[in-house]
């Protein structure tokens, strides 16, 4: 009886494996397979038709997610990375517990409200929506997750390292930006990385920040489009065609953000390798 | 008697509030080998890393007296303890060449120091793997990652880039223990060498080490300086009976 | 003597301090901008904001209770659906999965992590909501007139908006229960084994020992099901109303900010839905430090 019951539950621990996979193997299977058959050369490079119209594509949708995500990057890789580097480094203050504190409660904020924050301190002031705004909102996010990495990857470094480094006559600030971060510099890399690729698949934050914009736009000042909020768009019309096209939005995105993961995950082995020799 | 490059008097060592290093006085004379043996968690290595000031990095310590090289107290104020480390190289027990190159751990003290010079740079890269005795090993393969050399060779390495910013100490923490005995004899051979150019300390765990490479011995236990003297006295005609039961092994 | 620091030392504190500042002050600042934001409608409307459920931005009439509801119905059901397969994927694939498998599975986990939530509600309208509608049609006559399954079978609504957070939730869960349990020492679970045991009785003795870090994992995809915004947005339905319905059509507050912010068009209605959000932040910030404590202990210990 109890070798039943033993049984029994190793096999629900399995079946709620099979349970999660059903999911995971809809979606891909449904954004391939609608998303593909609406993949042509015009929706990577045309802008969207008038309503009604067939046609078009979200060319500038994808260089726009392209420009927030380079905005995010610039904004949040030096101010995670920094405070990374001071989580490790001081780790044992009472500023840094309240850092990681910070990090980690800003992590759990719901978009949605980062969003909000981001409306309220670039949107009111510009008086209009902006790439800015909207590249400083997904900037939010990506912030606590870079500290974090850089700290944990920072105290994976031998300690060796540092000693030796100090014992050459290295000031602690040489040592950290000479021997400790290059050490860990292939896996925050790899971080950043992987943090910026899901944010590039965030919707909530950027509908009243960078809003929207059916045209070509490279002004950072201006509203612009991004392929998550077009595709949301897309997906409420009632048009056909819109809908076959934010099918092939979402496979762009998975595509992306795939392929973006697993260019990290080479990048780090090969950065590893080399660093070995 | 010789030279003194390092004269140590009444030097205390504190952890938060326990007392590590009780009133450790001695010298330490120029371009010899001193060895420094007691048994583990007698305070060797921390008064090893109190000359450089490397325990400056834990937490909560305080110290008392003085070490005065070259009659400089480094623990004085206004003392450069970057400078000082300059001056006063270390090796650690387990090698810790930095993931970069074999040319670029050499040069990384020097580099940190401002030398941007390329012909200067590959001169004191060359002459310090040179003096380690790594040079004939490596001369092809500079631009190598430092992590493909073995075990023995990485300890070489980590020496030549010690010697590289031209110290006048150099301080080994048990530079060998973790070295099989070939690349062991080579270290000691080494450090045989090097003492006609440097004043070496070597903390060692090895008794035949002690006896085989240092000029003089300082056995140290429960952070107290038992005896001091040539490293033949030490181990032929000890003077202080816990001494002998070390040496000859009654006790460790 | 104490030692001195030099003056290198200073300045790295003080220069990586002044960005790690930056990360306190950015949560502060949401906190006070958001207040400041929403002052019109905390003023006019007070505590009395939570408790009605009218909200008819034409006449200025703005009650939250819906919202708040929607959010805490949804993220229950989500909850109440992935913990225990969560807590199953961690133990299948800690304790029971062969070692080959466990790295392909907990990468096909994460996969599903890695999916936006645009994609989430994009396969949520077109798939997921036609089959719930056909499993409405299918609910017999006599378990209509219990009130969880009352109302006509839209598809879109509370059960449709359950099971996709509980799709999302599942990945964040189960892979902090999994660290959870590598947390737990060997010896437990051979202890247990010792003594003659079945697996399951090995597995239970380390659950025990991990149990407030497990319910910290749980506490975790909560904060993360409570603030979920786009794909809840594009299967709830959206009408603001109190019901214990599952087929019936709902709001969130998550939901709500997405779909009338900038539609707001007086000050009033942005403030009013200023201050949902800014009473979304204040939960999921105390959801989310709970849960950071109990996982702490554990995985320290």
């Amino acid at each position: 009886m109890r070798k039943f019951k033993s049984n029994l539950i190793v096999a629900l621990c399995g079946a709620s494996v099979l349970l999660a996979l059903v999911p995971l193997a809809m979606i891909l299977f449904y954004v391939i397979s609608r998303g593909f058959s609406a993949l042509n050369w015009a929706f990577f490079t045309q802008t969207p038709k008038p309503v009604g119209e067939a046609g078009g594509g979200m060319g500038n949708a994808i260089v726009g997610t392209l420009i927030l995500i380079v905005i995010a990057g610039v904004i949040a890789i030096p101010v995670g990375v920094l405070s990374g580097v001071h989580l490790a480094e001081f780790k044992g203050t009472r500023f840094s517990s309240m850092v990681r504190f910070a990090a980690d409660v800003l992590n759990g904020v719901p978009s949605i409200v980062i969003g909000i924050f981001a409306y309220a301190i670039i949107v009111l002031p510009l008086k209009r929506f902006s790439a800015i705004a909207g590249g400083f909102a997904l900037a939010i996010i990506v912030i606590p997750v870079v500290a974090r990495t850089t700290e944990e990857l920072l105290r994976l470094v031998p300690g060796g390292l540092k000693e030796a480094a100090l014992a050459l006559g290295a000031t602690r600030a040489k040592a950290m930006f000479s021997v400790i971060l290059p050490a860990a510099l292939p896996g925050i890399l790899t971080g950043i990385l992987v943090a910026l690729a899901r944010v590039a698949g965030e919707t909530a934050p950027l509908l009243f920040t960078a809003f929207n914009n059916r045209f070509f736009s490279t002004n950072v000042t201006q509203p612009i489009g991004s392929l998550t909020v077009q595709v949301f768009t897309y997906a409420l019309s009632p048009y056909d065609d819109w809908i076959r096209q934010a099918w092939a939005g979402a496979l762009v995105l998975v595509t992306m953000i795939l392929i973006l993961s697993i260019i990290a995950r080479v990048a780090t082995r090969r950065l590893e390798r080399m660093a070995r020799g | 008697m010789d030279e003194v490059k390092i004269t140590v008097r009444d030097f205390d060592f504190y952890y938060g509030t326990n007392k590590v290093l009780h009133a450790i006085s001695l010298d330490i004379p120029k371009n010899r080998v001193t060895a420094l043996i007691g048994p583990s968690g007698c305070g060797k290595s921390t008064f090893l890393r109190s000359i450089n000031r490397m325990n400056d990095i834990i937490p909560g310590i305080r110290v008392d007296g003085k070490i005065l090289v070259d009659d400089v107290d480094v623990y004085g104020s206004g003392i450069d303890v970057v400078s000082l480390r300059r001056r006063v190289g270390m090796v650690f027990q387990k090698s810790n060449p930095f993931p970069k190159s074999i040319y670029e751990n050499v040069a990384y003290g020097l580099r940190i120091n401002g030398l941007r010079d390329k012909r200067k740079l590959d001169e004191a890269v060359s002459r310090s793997l040179d003096r380690a005795a790594l040079l004939d090993e490596v001369k092809d393969r500079l631009n190598a990652s430092a992590l493909a050399l073995s075990g023995g060779q990485q300890q070489r390495l980590c020496i030549a880039r010690a010697l590289a910013v031209d110290p006048d100490v150099l301080l080994m923490d048990e530079p060998a223990s973790a070295l099989d005995p070939i690349a062991t004899q080579k270290i000691e051979e080494l450090v045989f060498d090097l003492k006609k150019n440097y004043t070496i300390v070597i903390v060692t765990h090895n008794m035949q080490q002690a006896a085989r490479v240092s000029d003089r011995t300082a056995f140290f236990m429960l952070g107290k300086l038992v005896e001091y003297d040539d490293t033949r006295t030490i181990f032929m005609n000890p003077s202080v009976k816990l001494t002998e039961d070390y040496i000859t092994g009654r006790f460790g | 003597m104490p030692i001195i620091k030099t003056s290198e030392d200073r300045a790295l504190r003080l220069g990586t301090g002044a960005f790690a500042v930056f990360v306190v002050l950015l949560v502060a600042g949401i906190g006070v901008v958001l207040t400041q934001q929403s002052v019109l409608s905390i003023r006019k409307f007070g505590l009395a904001f939570w408790t009605r459920s009218t909200w008819n931005p034409v006449s200025g009439e703005f009650g939250a209770l819906p919202f708040i509801w929607g959010t805490l119905y949804s993220s229950l059901i989500a909850l109440l659906i992935a913990a225990p397969i969560a807590l199953g994927i961690a133990i299948f694939i800690n304790e029971i999965s062969p070692l080959k498998l466990r790295q392909p599975l907990s990468y096909l986990t994460e996969l599903l992590a890695a999916i936006p939530s645009i994609v989430y509600g994009l396969w949520g309208i077109f798939v997921l909501v036609p089959i719930v509608r056909k499993l409405e049609l299918l609910a017999p006559e006599w378990l209509k007139k219990v009130p969880l399954f009352t109302g006509p079978p839209l598809g879109v609504g509370m059960l449709s908006a359950g099971v996709i957070l509980a799709v999302m939730v599942v990945p964040l869960t189960s892979s902090v229960a999994r660290e959870i349990l590598r947390g737990v020492p060997m010896t437990q679970r051979e202890a247990a084994l010792a003594l003659g045991a079945t697996r399951w009785e090995a597995i239970r003795i380390a659950l025990g020992y991990g149990r407030t870090g497990i319910i910290g994992a749980v506490m975790l995809g909560l904060g993360r099901a409570l603030g979920e915004t786009m794909a809840v947005t594009m299967v709830i339905g959206n009408n603001p109303q109190v019901s214990t319905s599952l087929f019936a059509p709902q709001y969130t507050m998550a939901a709500v900010i997405a779909n009338e912010f900038t539609e707001a068009a007086d000050e009033l209605y942005l403030h009013a839905l200023i201050e949902i959000g800014l009473v979304l932040f204040l939960i999921t910030i105390v959801v989310n430090a709970l849960s950071r404590i109990l996982t702490r202990r554990v995985v320290r210990a």
